[in-house]
């Protein structure tokens, strides 16, 4: 069997491409990595410790049009003879996998959170993180795309080959007018440590708290829905069955009262704290963690408490 | 597939799929093989009502055009049909079929599209209960079409398409030729409620529906299971904040 996995190189490796090529090593058979742009095969080559026994870079393409990388990974796959191509569940994946299943006719599991089991079917998180679901795929072909942080990157191996490879990206159909890139921040659905607030908050002049402790732990910030509605927060940072569904080990919310919605997109987090000043908040229902008090208390006490913890040496 | 019989005047599809109201209680039946529809409220999925949907009108309202709403579903999902035509779509279509996966759904609609000529086709960024956003992706590629993915805002200039979108870690600005296949997340639109004109309307409105083609099963879902019960939650004094740092570096080991 013969695995191709796809990797997003373009702002250097990030964590979710080891889990996708660790997780394409779980899956059995031979792992090549497609990936394209500029990144160096120093670092690409470094792909191979986590089960890839070649890296394949299209260096002629590097765009980001999905229907030309849909050709450069068809070709890959069709060189390779690959019988699953591997996605980690980001942007790119949701543009670019469903065009290829199209193309190839290969089953699409979207979202996967661990590999397959004895039967054969993938698991999936449907009703928005509220059920899961076991997904078999028919056609010979198949393709996953893997939600991050769904499993652990291993090392198991050493570098690997890397080779220039020519998918034919041919023309694009987008222009790119312009592109904005927050610097330093770290992405919402990568994140493993997540701190997110609600309307409890009273006002957008008020995060400075909400941000003080997640710089303090290293954290990316998340908010409610009303709160991005209201333009309090940047619509990205909304996360809920309507906005980013995140799995990160920690999620800390402050002011948010955990309606349905919003645990929809947060449910799949390995820990919850709750700081909630009304003891009735449905969030502690679902929380490991409670803290009854005010925000605007508590999160400065943690911060500090954070802080004291890394100088300690942690 | 472009119309453009005239330039003021755009054809859009506008793909639409019903979703359990966000309240629904989720459960499953026969051997937790099937979504238990008892007393489920199916409402229109909020991404295709609030953001494809009204963009849609208002490119219409501004610029001239015709939208059509299509679903591949069954009988019983004409509710739902009637709840998009009451905002206000011109007509609508369903293919006559049960939407099994994402690619039966995609390829049923990319037919239409083939034989009818839009010159846009939107679809809302996902659903809310397979959350796959698979389908706008399979229906551009079976079209041979640009696809933006979770575009935020939308404009047309002409026979051109400015667009804001997503990408991994920022926002991109980029334009494309029509006809090209949209998907829409939030920012596009603002939600709009039906009023009782649009209601009444709605029930003449006319609604094609089409035979399905024959498209193999690569998907099946096999079962469905529920996340484990939480354990209580552990309160702590919000004055001892150490507490709890160290409860989540020694007993939960995530800091
Ligand atoms: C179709 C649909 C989709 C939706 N999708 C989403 C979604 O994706 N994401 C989402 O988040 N919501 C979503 N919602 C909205 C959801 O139902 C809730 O309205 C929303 O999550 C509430 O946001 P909140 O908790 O910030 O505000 P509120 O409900 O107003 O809660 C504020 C909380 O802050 C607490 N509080 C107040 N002051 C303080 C203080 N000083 N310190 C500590 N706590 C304090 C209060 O006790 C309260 O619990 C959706 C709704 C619908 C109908």
């Amino acid at each position: 069997m013969s695995v191709l996995v796809y990797i997003n190189s373009a702002n250097g490796l990030h964590k979710s491409a080891f889990e996708a090529v660790t997780y394409g090593k779980k899956l059995g058979g031979d792992v090549t990595v497609i990936t394209t742009g500029n990144t160096d095969s120093g670092t690409l080559a470094s792909l191979g410790k986590y089960g890839a026994s070649k890296v394949l870079v299209d260096r002629s393409f590097k765009g980001e049009d999905d229907q030309q990388l849909t050709r450069v990974i068809a070709s890959a796959a069709e060189q390779t003879a690959a019988s699953t191509v591997v996605f980690s569940h980001d942007l790119t994946a949701k543009a670019v996998a469903p065009r290829l299943s199209v193309r190839l006719k290969a089953g699409l599991v979207s979202g996967a959170i661990d590999v397959p089991s004895g039967d054969g079917t993938v698991k999936v998180n449907v009703f928005s993180g509220k059920a899961f679901g076991a997904v078999k795929v028919n056609s010979g072909k198949k393709i996953i795309s893997l939600l991050p942080n769904s499993l652990q990157p291993e090392e198991t191996g050493v570098d690997c080959g890397v080779e220039d490879f020519n998918g034919n990206a041919g023309e694009s159909k987008v222009k790119v007018l312009s592109t904005k890139k927050p610097e330093g921040e770290i992405p919402l659905p990568e994140a493993e440590l997540v701190v997110s607030a609600g309307r409890g908050l009273k006002g957008p002049e008020n995060w400075g708290i909400v941000e003080d402790l997640a710089k303090a732990l290293g954290a990316a910030t998340a908010c409610s829905r009303p709160v991005a509605d209201i333009g309090w927060r940047p619509h990205h940072e909304h996360v809920g069955q309507t906005g980013v569904a995140i799995r990160p080990n920690l999620y800390i919310a402050a002011g948010i009262s955990g309606a349905i919605q919003h645990l929809a997109g947060v449910n799949g987090s390995k820990v919850m704290v709750v700081i909630n000043t009304d003891p009735e908040a449905p969030f502690f229902k679902a929380a490991d963690y409670g803290v009854i008090g005010d925000a605007f208390e508590v999160l400065p006490k943690l911060t500090e408490a954070v802080k004291k913890f890394k100088a300690s040496g942690n | 597939m472009p119309s453009f019989e005239n330039l003021g005047f755009m054809k859009i599809l506008v793909c639409i799929s019903k979703a359990p109201d966000t309240t629904s209680k989720i459960a499953f039946v026969d051997n937790n093989t099937r979504f238990d529809e008892n007393g489920v409220q199916y409402i229109v999925n909020p991404y295709d009502e609030w953001y494809s949907l009204v963009r849609a009108l208002e490119i219409k309202e501004t610029i001239g055009g015709n939208v059509t709403i299509i679903t591949v579903g069954t009988a019983t999902d004409e509710a739902v049909i009637r709840k998009a035509l009451a905002i206000g779509a011109d007509d609508a279509v369903r293919i006559d079929a049960d939407p099994t996966d994402a690619y039966y759904t995609a390829v049923q609609i990319a037919e239409y599209a083939k034989t009818n000529g839009f010159d846009l086709v939107l679809t809302g960024k996902e659903t809310i209960n397979y959350n796959g956003s698979q389908v706008g992706g399979m229906i551009a590629e079976a079209l041979d079409l640009p696809f933006i993915s979770l575009a935020s805002k939308l404009d047309v200039n002409g026979t051109t398409l400015t667009l804001e979108k997503e990408i991994v870690g920022g926002l991109q600005v980029v334009e494309v030729a029509l006809p090209a296949v949209v998907s829409c997340a939030k920012g596009m639109a603002e939600q709009r409620i039906p009023n009782m004109r649009g209601i009444m309307a709605a029930r003449t409105k006319p609604l094609q529906v089409v035979a399905p083609v024959a498209v193999d099963l690569l998907t099946s879902y096999e079962g469905y299971s529920m996340p484990a019960a939480k354990s209580a939650c552990k309160m702590i004094d919000p004055s001892n904040m150490d507490e709890l740092v160290a409860l989540l570096h020694n007993e939960a080991k995530v800091i």
